[in-house]
């Protein structure tokens, strides 16, 4: 059997992606019987200008994770774009902005004030991040330019597949991986190697919930002891179980810690953060008094965005003003 | 602010008080502004807070939820499930940049077309003085067009 040509590239993100491909390839190695890795910057030492060489498709899979960030990660998503087959987004970042996606809520200008000018480490320097620069020796160099938002991989380039997950649990990987092997595809654009029903029905505490859930109000789990034996939602912690695509086996509520929503969007979401919203304030259950209500959604629910768009605020409708190809 | 703008306004009204009172305020030959589309459900509880993005990302610079007074609701509790959605997403409205008076709750009950005509027109005023949405999209998308742009 010939060998797979795969690529690896990673944009904005912070490595646990690549952490858990490396973890998913050591729980199966016969993967790597047949994979011929081409390019991976984090691990071996391939150029940009090596894939450039590359004929064009003669890449079979190129899996890329983070966000576009930067002006080097739409040059390079264009150029993977050119030479893969198959572009899949791996993880949340890629596939929806994930958690440097929340940089959104702020601008450019906003984000360089607070990290160059009030961070007191880097505020006695004032420099600020340029795309050029000349070394005291004359010689010119050139960074990436920090793009004025994140966007996900599909509002560059057309993406085949998406993997969900922050990151994606290496049995979601390795699904993943094996039917992109064995060929057996769903139609473009779909969710590869997870669940296609939400996390709550894969969750062994799903048992403790009771048919009608209410609460009097959240609570946070900072300052809360939970059960872990328990439903979380029961606790009156915001899980997002009953709205999140499963595939990683709820490993977060078993570790008492709530959903946050990392494997994103099930098909029949229009807006994920939209429905999240409805469903944290549906099963409230108080006083019909807006007063009332106010002080109770303050107290435990004290940032809506970072709570219901944790993973996918660069692609609410709100953010994107046009529609993400199917 | 743009010249000749007219606010377009997208309401919600539920079947049983505030659709009731648009229904009598047209029938007793009141004038209500032309700025508001009226979509009829079954109860305020019924509107999904994607409906009223999808409004807002379709053109609407306003969106009136309107349903029964609290304690009067047809499904007994419909209502409560509203007030306690849209106090929820005008905060996230706000964390978004959107003016949280884009969005507007208010209960009328079935015989009240007076309230249901003054609403209206006193939605409209707010919505003027606040400007056109679509600005906050365009912007977005030539932001985001110059992205793609990058070769």
């Amino acid at each position: 059997m010939s060998k797979v040509n795969v690529a690896f590239y990673w944009m904005a993100s912070c490595g646990g992606c690549e952490e858990a491909q490396v973890d998913a390839i050591t729980d199966d190695f016969s993967v790597l019987n047949v994979l011929n890795v081409v390019f991976w910057p984090v691990a071996l030492d391939f150029k940009r200008e090596d894939v450039e060489r590359m004929p064009d498709k003669s890449i079979d899979i190129a899996l890329i994770n983070g966000g576009v960030r930067l002006s080097e990660h739409v040059e390079m998503a264009k150029l993977l774009r050119r030479k893969a087959k198959i572009v899949i987004a791996y993880g949340a970042c890629s596939s929806w902005g994930g958690v440097p996606g929340l940089g959104n809520l702020y601008t450019r200008e906003d984000i360089f004030s607070r990290v160059y000018s009030e961070v007191p480490t880097l505020k006695e320097r004032g420099v600020r991040p340029q795309p050029k620069y000349v070394t005291e020796e004359g010689i010119e160099l050139e960074l990436p330019e920090v793009l004025p938002l994140l966007l996900p991989l599909n509002a560059i380039i057309e993406v085949d597949y998406y993997i969900p997950g922050c990151p994606p649990t290496p049995e979601t990987t390795l699904n993943a991986i094996k039917a992109l092997l064995e060929g057996k595809l769903p139609p473009k654009g779909s969710v590869l190697g997870a669940s296609s029903r939400t996390l709550c029905e894969e969750c062994p505490l799903n048992k403790t919930k009771p048919d009608k859930v209410l609460v009097v109000g959240y609570r946070r789990i900072y300052n809360t002891k939970v059960d872990s034996e328990k439903c979380l939602l029961v606790q009156g912690i915001p899980c997002l179980g009953p709205l999140t695509r499963g595939g990683c086996k709820a490993l977060c509520p078993q570790a008492a810690a709530p959903c946050v929503g990392c494997y994103g969007p099930l098909e029949t979401h229009v807006d994920y953060g939209m429905k999240a919203l409805s469903y944290i304030a549906s099963i409230l259950d108080v006083r019909p008094d807006e007063s009332e209500v106010k002080r109770v959604l303050d107290e435990g629910i004290p940032d809506p965005v970072g709570l219901i768009y944790k993973f996918t605020l660069p692609t609410s409708r709100l953010r994107m003003s046009f529609r993400k190809k199917a | 602010m743009s010249e000749g703008y007219e606010p377009k306004i997208l309401m919600f009204a539920c079947n049983w008080c505030s659709y009731a009172a648009a229904d009598l305020a047209g029938t007793s030959r009141m004038k209500v502004p032309h700025n508001i589309r009226i979509v009829r459900v079954m109860c305020s509880g019924r509107v999904d807070p994607q409906l009223i993005i999808e409004a807002f990302t379709s053109g609407a610079d306003g969106v009136l939820v309107t349903g029964c007074r609290i304690g009067d609701c047809h499904y007994i509790e419909g209502n409560y499930k509203t007030l306690r959605r849209i106090i929820l997403l005008k905060k996230a409205l706000e964390q978004l940049g959107i003016e949280s008076e884009r969005l507007r709750l208010e209960w009328i009950a079935a015989s009240d077309a007076k309230r249901f005509v003054e609403i209206a027109v006193d939605t409209v005023e707010r919505l003027r003085k606040l400007g056109p949405l679509k600005r906050h999209f365009d912007e977005l998308s030539r932001v985001i067009e110059e992205v793609r742009g990058i070769e």
